[in-house]
């Protein structure tokens, strides 16, 4: 057995300053667990399976540290800073590497599960090795009492203000480093405490002065990780975040909503969303309330959706998007999916991941009634062909004579020859055109707007029951005031993507 | 076998297993036509006649675009009792395309500048083809959107990143700047020229051209020595010159004539100050057209068939032909027969010609490369993203076009057509280089130059294809392109009539049609078919 350690008490042992020590590492280890579970359940949704797998994992691994405890003889003092040192490294990083992991690899839960090992396994060791550096200097009874209330109470302080302080003030990435600035402290003073059974403590010191120099500028310089510099950039947490083939998604949340960003461009705040999937729904359906065959372009998050299944004469829906990554997100994603009411459940809806337009240029069938086109605004190529008046011919090939149209058509304040550049466009391919417009607080003035390839009158009634359209407020929203009224532009063609340069250049203007 | 002659076998074979080397690039690949032995055999010499000749109004031999447009004429006259022959297992020429399982691609021509409302004939095909969508209000031709090239059009790989456009913009000093413009100025000066009888300088095809005297005289000197003379040196001007010369005549500044690079530039503007035509363009590129016009054809397109002698009697023209799929010698005996294929065949095949008109042995044809990457998926793209032509500007290849570009798929599996002229002064001495080269050194080659713009691209290719083009397009070589004897070539030999975008001194579409469409005229003529001209 491992009793040949040095037994001599020492004097200048400080036994309540180590059971203060025992306090702040308790904590930081229930932090790191917190860590992994939140972060797994956010990026994986099923938080009751995240965080019952992690703690699974994390206690067993805790297990298998005490157990190895055995094996370390000599230098326990040693082996304790240094032990500090290893938690406060893994811990420390552990969610900017989950994050990372996530964002990069295939194998966030090899990642996952692997850190939450090696953690678990270093926060185990520390307690019996304490407990052995202490046995000598404290009564047994005493030693187990206060090792393991203070162990208890420093869990008790993590779990209540990981979710009250930390996680709104600091976020994620933060918390766990600063949680591993807190170990490594520890170490650094345990070089102190324990300096006569350390022997020479200078190269010991610098080690613990280089660790929290590394997760001091980890801290510091958080905007070298990705997604810490998202966090900046987004100003909240983030929840969710992938690299798609296509385009990055990121869900975040913060003052009590949450918001998707594709590329780093807002798409949604759970906040005002309703406006803006309202207004983009119901005016088409207050032309044609009799819509039964319903074509969604893009709007891969499922909210126009769910905007849609509120009529009751539609039979059909089918959505196409780009990106699998983006409806198997609203699918599957449970903040997002209570947002659409899991609208892409729903037996009406047939969801089909292709370009919209090479889908209309090549696909056929019947024709659809009404289709909303809700694609991100025209800030690439790949994007601006989508608003070409070869976009609205192809369009108009799938749908019914007197089908509705409604384009999301970015902001006729902020970008206001763009907008009317939609508008004309349409028109030169053949549609009769009703621009509209309202206030959606996250994205401010937003356009839209309403065809079709028979004259029509601007709707007067829509869909009662509704959070922000009444009948009144659908009439108001198809008057321009003079600052967004109507400009002369080019038509968008495939030829020459004005719309493109346009949108560029009159967004620079706010940013 | 003796035990120890055994294990050494066994040793030796073992050892060569060992050294048998990995495959040098990860995806594989071949040579494609055109069938180079089957042309050189020609100058193999006699060739007995075939057992009959099977009478014919007219025969056309070549079915490249020349020949195929000499048929849609004859056609469209009213002689339906005519065929054509082509050599290779495919008609087009250089205007030939592939498909696969990701897109449809060319071989080589690619697009067309859009006409203008005088070019009847590339008008009259392309409202055929359903491209030609009407006259806007000042009566300017109106072509559909999806043909039209989608932006963005071009982007260049310089100083380690790609940017918008053909010209480098970046870096460019004021005197770049300042000589820039007055380049295009002077191309708008020419632009602007109408002579006596109202025809422009410069005009598309050359048939419309003005033959003026101070229009001609540009062809007496070579475009650098134009330039030279006008104190354009601008090394980023010179490059966009030189690059347009590579690329529409496969020479370089040096060895095309000032006029056809001036021609390049102002036929091509709408109007002076104006900018240049829009292009036309589909994923198979000029393989578009030349569908619609082989399409009518059917069984009268005979095609793996080589034309080996081609002598005049008094009642007709009589054809010996070598049937490459059937091995066998046919004929036919023709009232008239329009060769649509280059001078350097019709020397040696039709009887007396070389000896006739000399001045077609002085013709040149550079020789091209082109090769067809197949990718699993895109090339990451940090800066300025992918267009429909990508020119990499320190290169001596001419960079590649997306197949993808114009069917609007941005994402996913693509086939990218990359284009080297041999652009080197000696066009025999390139052709010999190019032949030597087998698919390794060509793969090589290609994916050398396409390295610096794409490091993750070999992982990505799928298929790598190459075309080896002996005589891909004629050379406008200072003094030949007013030289009244190389025009003469144009000129019916007896009752040989000659169509071949050759005889213009470019290798244009458009040439091609004209030259195809006058001798089909000239054999409707003959045939007391006189009717309204389509040129």
């Amino acid at each position: 057995m491992g009793e040949s350690e040095p037994e001599a008490p020492a004097p200048t042992l400080k036994a309540p300053l180590l059971f203060i020590s025992v306090l702040l590492i308790a904590s930081c280890g229930l932090i790191y667990e917190l860590v992994a579970g939140t972060l797994s359940s956010y990026l994986l949704g099923d938080s009751v399976m995240q965080f019952s797998t992690v703690i699974g994992v994390y206690l067993s691994a805790m297990g298998l540290g005490s157990y190895l405890s055995k094996f370390i003889q000599r230098g326990l003092a040693r082996r304790f800073v240094d032990l500090e040192l290893g938690v406060a490294l893994v811990g420390g990083f552990s969610a900017p590497i989950l994050f990372q992991a996530f964002a990069h690899t295939h194998a966030f839960r090899v990642v996952l599960y692997g850190v939450v090992m090696v953690v678990g396994t270093l926060v185990g060791l520390e307690i019996p090795i304490l407990m052995r550096i202490l046995k000598n200097q404290v009564r047994f009874k005493d030693l187990i009492a206060g090792v393991l209330t203070l162990d208890y109470m420093g869990a008790l302080f993590a779990s209540i203000l990981f979710p009250l302080l930390f996680m709104p003030k600091l976020g994620l990435v933060r918390t766990s480093l600063f949680f591993g600035l807190l170990n490594a402290t520890v170490g650094l003073w345990c070089t102190y405490l324990l300096a006569t059974q350390l022997g020479p403590t200078r190269l010991i010191r610098l080690r613990c002065l280089a660790v929290m120099a590394l997760l001091a500028v980890g801290l510091a310089f958080a905007g070298k990780f990705t997604l810490v510099l998202e966090e900046e950039v987004f100003a909240d947490e983030i929840v969710y975040a992938k690299d798609s083939p296509y385009q990055r998604i990121v869900l975040t949340r913060g003052r009590g909503s949450f918001q998707l960003f594709l590329n780093g461009n807002l798409q949604f705040s759970s906040a005002d969303e309703y406006r803006y999937h309202e207004a983009l729904v119901h005016p088409a359906f207050g032309v044609k309330p009799d819509a039964k065959r319903v074509l969604i372009c893009g709007g891969g998050d499922g909210l126009a959706v769910r905007e849609v299944l509120k009529h009751p004469s539609v039979q059909e829906i089918v959505l196409v998007d780009l990106d699998p990554a983006m409806t198997d997100m609203a699918r599957f994603q449970p903040m997002v999916r209570q947002l659409n009411g899991a609208s892409l459940e729903d037996p009406r809806v047939k969801v089909i991941n292709a370009d919209a337009m090479v889908w209309l240029q090549e696909s056929s069938g019947p024709p659809f009634d009404l289709a909303l086109v809700d694609f991100p605004d025209p800030n690439t190529y790949a994007l601006g062909k989508l608003y070409t008046s070869r976009f609205y011919r192809l369009l108009q090939r799938r749908l019914t004579d007197d089908a509705m149209i409604a384009v999301q058509s970015t902001s006729p304040l902020m970008a206001r020859e763009s907008f009317w550049c939609i508008a004309a466009t349409m028109e030169a391919a053949g549609l009769k055109v009703h621009p509209y417009h309202l206030a959606v607080p996250s994205f401010g003035v937003w356009g839209f707007a309403l065809a079709s390839r028979r004259d029509f009158a601007i709707p007067t009634h829509v869909l009662p029951g509704l959070r922000h359209l009444s009948d009144e407020a659908t009439a108001a929203m198809f008057a321009f005031p003079r600052d967004m009224d109507r400009v002369p532009t080019e038509v968008n063609r495939l030829d020459n993507q004005v719309l493109v340069h346009l949108y560029a250049r009159e967004w620079r203007r706010w940013s | 076998m003796k035990r120890r002659a055994f294990l050494a076998a066994g040793a030796i074979s073992a050892a060569s297993l060992a050294c048998r080397r990995k495959p040098e690039f990860p995806f594989q690949g071949e040579l494609v036509g055109p069938d180079l032995a089957l042309g050189h055999w020609l100058r193999g010499g006699d060739f007995p006649d075939p057992e009959r000749f099977e009478p014919v109004s007219a025969l056309v031999v070549g079915g490249g675009v020349a020949g195929l447009s000499a048929a849609w004429r004859l056609a469209g006259g009213g002689l339906d009792d005519f065929r054509v022959l082509e050599l290779e297992p495919e008609p087009g020429g250089t205007s030939r395309s592939g498909r696969n399982h990701v897109s449809a691609f060319p071989w080589a021509a690619h697009y067309l500048p859009v006409p203008d409302r005088g070019n009847h004939a590339v008008l009259r095909l392309l409202d055929e083809c359903g491209v030609l969508e009407g006259f806007d209000a000042k009566g300017e031709p109106r072509f559909a959107e999806e043909a039209t090239v989608r932006s963005p059009e071009e982007r260049i790989f310089a100083y380690g990143q790609w940017w918008e456009g053909l010209y480098l913009r970046a870096g460019a000093s004021a005197d770049d700047e300042r000589q820039y413009h007055a380049f295009f100025h002077e191309i708008d000066r020419w632009a602007a020229f109408r002579d006596a009888k109202g025809r422009p300088a410069f005009s598309i095809p050359r048939s419309r051209c003005s033959d003026a005297p101070e229009a001609v005289a540009l062809d007496g000197l070579s475009f650098a020595a134009w330039l030279d003379a006008r104190g354009l040196s601008s090394p980023r001007l010179r490059w966009l010159l030189d690059y347009a010369c590579r690329d529409d005549y496969g020479s370089r500044l040096d060895t095309t004539s000032a006029w056809a690079g001036l021609f390049y530039f102002a036929a091509r503007k709408q109007g002076p100050g104006e900018d240049s035509r829009p292009l036309l363009t589909w994923p198979e590129g000029n393989g578009f057209l030349v569908d619609h016009l082989r399409q009518p054809l059917g069984d009268r397109l005979r095609c793996g068939v080589l034309a080996v002698a081609i002598r005049e009697e008094k009642d007709g023209v009589l054809v010996t032909a070598w049937d490459h799929l059937g091995q066998r010698r046919v004929g036919w005996k023709a009232k008239r027969v329009i060769f649509a294929g280059p001078q350097h065949v019709a020397r040696h095949v039709v009887a007396g010609l070389a000896e006739a008109r000399p001045a077609a042995a002085r013709i040149r044809n550079a020789p091209w490369m082109v090769a067809n990457l197949t990718l699993r998926a895109r090339p990451k793209e940090p800066t300025f993203p992918l267009a429909w032509d990508n020119v990499l500007r320190d290169s001596e290849a001419l960079g590649y076009v997306a197949a993808t570009h114009q069917s609007l798929k941005d994402y996913g599996p693509t086939v990218l057509t990359w284009y080297r002229p041999f652009a080197g002064a000696d066009c025999d001495a390139e052709r010999a280089r190019l032949r030597a080269m087998d698919w390794p050194a060509c793969a090589r080659m290609v994916m050398d130059d396409l390295r610096p713009a794409h490091p993750d691209l070999e992982g990505l290719v799928a298929r790598l294809d190459v075309m080896r083009w002996g005589h891909a397009m004629v050379r406008p070589a200072p003094g030949q392109m007013w030289d009244p004897a190389f025009l003469g070539l144009a000129r019916p030999f007896g009752a040989v009539h000659f169509a071949h975008t050759e005889l213009s001194g470019l290798a244009l579409f458009e040439e091609a049609q004209d030259h195809g469409v006058r001798a089909a005229e000239e054999v409707l003529a003959a045939s007391g078919r006189r009717g309204e001209s389509w040129r």
